[in-house]
């Protein structure tokens, strides 16, 4: 009469608890997992997504980190991700701080405008602010008015000023989305340990720096996670307003996906460079995870 | 790495191998031929039995959508037994969708691609498409379609060369790039529309030290720039140069005199401060607005922008062909055609599909075209132009397909070329490159895909 079940203490998981995981695999596995393979098989191939493609090993990764080109647009995706991620954060942390301080009236009203821009289709931000920095836009016509006529120029089409003018689009995009977490995680945080810190003479900056900043440790790591993913696979944003232009100052990783595989026909070289970004995105937010879990600890 | 993190990668490694299961591409059916099937060709449509054709096309905008219901209907009310199935998209849809279309195991009867390497040129190579050429002699296509409109649609059965070979596919509409001027504010200057290209230079001049944008660029786009330097273009090269350089042929070089000369201009204009401030960021889309709402005088660009301009301009707007080198000289301009239709090699009926090309390309298509404001690609005189602007493309497109006048699109040359002409334009008019360099980046290009 004994129990089948023989080894284990009572409550240990047993094999058939990948049953219960089975669904959501064969779900993951069948949308995530085999595309990803895929990627990865088709990028040891030369292939024009018509015709027999012919194996060429490595020859397609050492296409992406000798080439010029597709090198600079990982670089522009770096610098793309100051604007994205640590910008954000900065303009969040200051916003976060001042609203949950300041026990501003109407504060769920707040909330909802900074965080418009989320909920706005990319394609569309990218068509505004494309008007707003054409040369006869509204960026031009302010500084024409308070008398910077020399700063005017057409903002996408400066060799300059191209990429810093996509990246403070994003900017724009990301800090309110930066501003809710880290207003969640804020509310969070003990009245107590404001008091204390009052009474131990803290004026409102080390007020900040002493209990606010280390208390929404773990809610900056999800939102630098979210917003470097965010800057490293922007593609809309480009595609809608340089193009990757002037000249090849704003292209990106994922910019150069579509125009390999889609305009040159270049499946497999396109399949790589997704591969490589897959793999940098991955070892950014493992790296920010971890770093967040070690602070939270 | 712990046990279970072993397990979960061998999982993966046999997925790897799962996957790896055969070569990309292979299960393409690669033992279709497109052989020309010119001794079987049936022209009577009638006869063909039911058939259902599925067509794939991108006239989606007013006057396009208009024609192509139009004909459709026409064709299906003349032969009941065959029905279209129509699946149209814009351009850029279509452009990413139809190489996974084509690669289908339903694959539409009848598509439109366009002629360039990376779309029908592929497919040529693939053996997607059918060579059209015993249809052309059957139904007289080759008469009727000049040879300049039909080497746009041209490849060698291999798919390599472009521009001679087989006829793969016929297009319905032509397109022209010219001058548009503002024909009030050139009143007002007291300039003669420009005969010759030193009538020209001196009307930009005059036209700047009045205090007008001589010419307008809205280049953020990137392929704008490269209808401008076509234009310029053909004021110093050869055609047959040109056609060379545009179809990728070997045999030419851009860095040769001609094309550096082309450059020069382009920048003495930049210098001479003829474009409106910032053109590198400017929209293509605002530019033109902006020319129809009365800023600037010359706007180099395409026949397609005919319509929209008309309604916003009125009789202020007009359209000539770039002026020749000398006074009666030969014009020669970047222009071709609409995207070709074409007939896939997994389409059951092929006669039937033919048999609906020939209908929308007929002349009595060329009148319906012409009618709901689109500029038929032949026969473009015959046809009664909606209004004056109309009066000038229609005229212009007719005279210069007559007189061989008209040189492939630039970026035509090679699958790069599009990015390539592109970037290096941009650098060039912000002069962040000389006009050599440019030359030399755009001779790489084509001299990398010539040399193959």
């Amino acid at each position: 009469m004994s129990r089948t079940r023989t080894a284990g203490p009572p409550g240990e998981p047993r094999r058939v608890g990948y049953l219960y995981v089975l669904p959501a695999f064969a779900v993951y596995a069948a949308f995530a997992l085999y595309p990803l393979l895929k990627a990865v098989y088709l990028s040891f191939w030369d292939w024009d997504g018509l015709t027999l493609a012919t194996w060429v090993g490595l020859g397609n990764y050492a296409d992406v980190f000798g080439d010029e080109r597709l090198r600079a647009s990982f670089g522009h995706a770096l610098v793309l991700m100051a604007f994205f991620a640590v910008l954000p954060l900065l303009v969040g942390l200051v916003l976060a701080a001042v609203l949950h301080r300041a026990k501003v009236r109407g504060l769920s009203f707040f909330r909802t405008v900074v965080f418009l821009p989320q909920v706005v289709a990319m394609v569309v931000i990218a068509v505004a602010w494309r008007r707003l920095y054409s040369p006869d836009g509204s960026l031009n016509s302010v500084l024409s008015a308070i008398g910077l006529d020399s700063w005017t120029r057409g903002w996408l089409g400066d060799y300059t000023f191209a990429l810093p003018a996509v990246g403070v689009i994003g900017t724009w995009f990301e800090s309110g989305l930066v501003t809710v977490l880290l207003l969640a995680g804020m509310s969070r945080i003990p009245r107590e340990l404001y008091e204390a810190a009052r009474i131990d003479g803290a004026g409102p900056v080390r007020e900040f720096f002493a209990v606010t900043l280390p208390s929404v440790r773990g809610e900056i790591a999800v939102a630098l996670t979210l917003t470097v993913i965010a800057a490293l696979k922007t593609f809309d944003l480009i595609y809608m307003t340089t193009s990757g232009g002037p000249g090849h100052e704003t292209t990106v990783p994922s910019y150069e996906v579509y125009r390999q595989a889609f305009e040159l026909g270049h499946v497999g070289l396109a399949s790589t460079i997704g591969v490589v970004l897959t793999a940098i995105i991955f070892v950014i937010s493992f790296a920010i995870t971890r770093i967040g879990d070690r602070v939270t600890d | 790495m712990n046990r279970t993190q072993r397990t979960s990668m061998a999982l993966l490694a046999v997925g790897a191998l799962t996957v790896a299961g055969c070569t990309p591409g292979s299960n393409g059916d690669d033992t279709k031929t497109s052989a020309p099937p010119t001794a079987s060709v049936t022209t009577d449509a009638a006869k063909m039995g039911n058939v259902t054709l599925t067509v794939w096309d991108q006239e989606v905008r007013g006057g396009q959508q208009k024609q192509m219901s139009t004909l459709i209907a026409q064709f299906e009310k003349t032969y009941p037994n065959i029905k279209i199935k129509r699946v149209s998209r814009s351009f850029d849809d279509l452009t990413k969708t139809l190489r996974l279309a084509m690669s289908g195991n339903d694959a539409p009867d009848v598509v439109q691609a366009n002629n360039t390497r990376s779309q029908m040129g592929e497919f040529v190579k693939a053996k997607q498409v059918i060579s059209l050429d015993g249809y052309a002699k059957a139904y007289g296509w080759d008469t009727r379609y000049p040879t300049s409109v039909r080497s746009v649609a041209s490849y060698s059965p291999d798919g390599k060369t472009f521009g001679s070979g087989s006829l793969y596919g016929m297009p319905q509409v032509g397109e022209v790039v010219g001058v548009y001027y503002n024909a009030k504010r050139l009143t007002e200057l007291g300039i003669q529309p420009p005969k010759t290209w030193a009538a020209m230079d001196a009307a930009l001049a005059t036209a700047k030290s009045k205090g007008q944008i001589p010419l307008v660029l809205g280049n953020v786009e990137k392929w704008p720039a490269g209808h401008l330097f076509g234009i310029v273009q053909g004021r110093y090269a050869k055609a047959d140069q040109i056609r060379k350089l545009g179809f990728g042929q070997a045999g030419a070089s851009w860095t040769a005199p001609d094309n550096v000369k082309a450059a020069q201009t382009l920048v003495s204009w930049v210098d001479k401060g003829y474009f409106n401030k910032g053109f590198n960021g400017q929209d293509y889309d605002q530019a033109w607005q902006s020319f129809s709402k009365g800023n600037g005088v010359f706007l180099f660009a395409g026949s397609w922008l005919q319509a929209d301009l008309s309604t916003a301009m009125k009789g202020d707007v007009r359209f000539m062909l770039p002026p020749p080198s000398e006074a009666g000289g030969k014009t020669i301009t970047t222009g071709g055609t609409g995207l070709p239709f074409a007939i896939t090699s997994k389409a059951k009926k092929p006669d039937a599909a033919a048999a609906y090309i020939n209908f929308i390309t007929s002349p009595a298509a060329m009148k319906v075209l012409a009618d709901n404001g689109n500029l038929p690609v032949v026969e473009t005189s015959k046809q009664s132009p909606p209004d004056t602007l109309g009066k000038d493309v229609f005229g212009a497109f007719g005279q210069i397909s007559q007189a061989d006048g008209l040189v492939p699109y630039l970026d035509w040359a090679t699958p790069t070329m599009g990015d390539t002409l592109g970037a290096t334009l941009q650098d060039l008019l912000a002069k962040k490159v000389t006009p050599e360099k440019a030359m030399a980046a755009l001779q790489k290009d084509y001299q990398e895909f010539t040399a193959k």
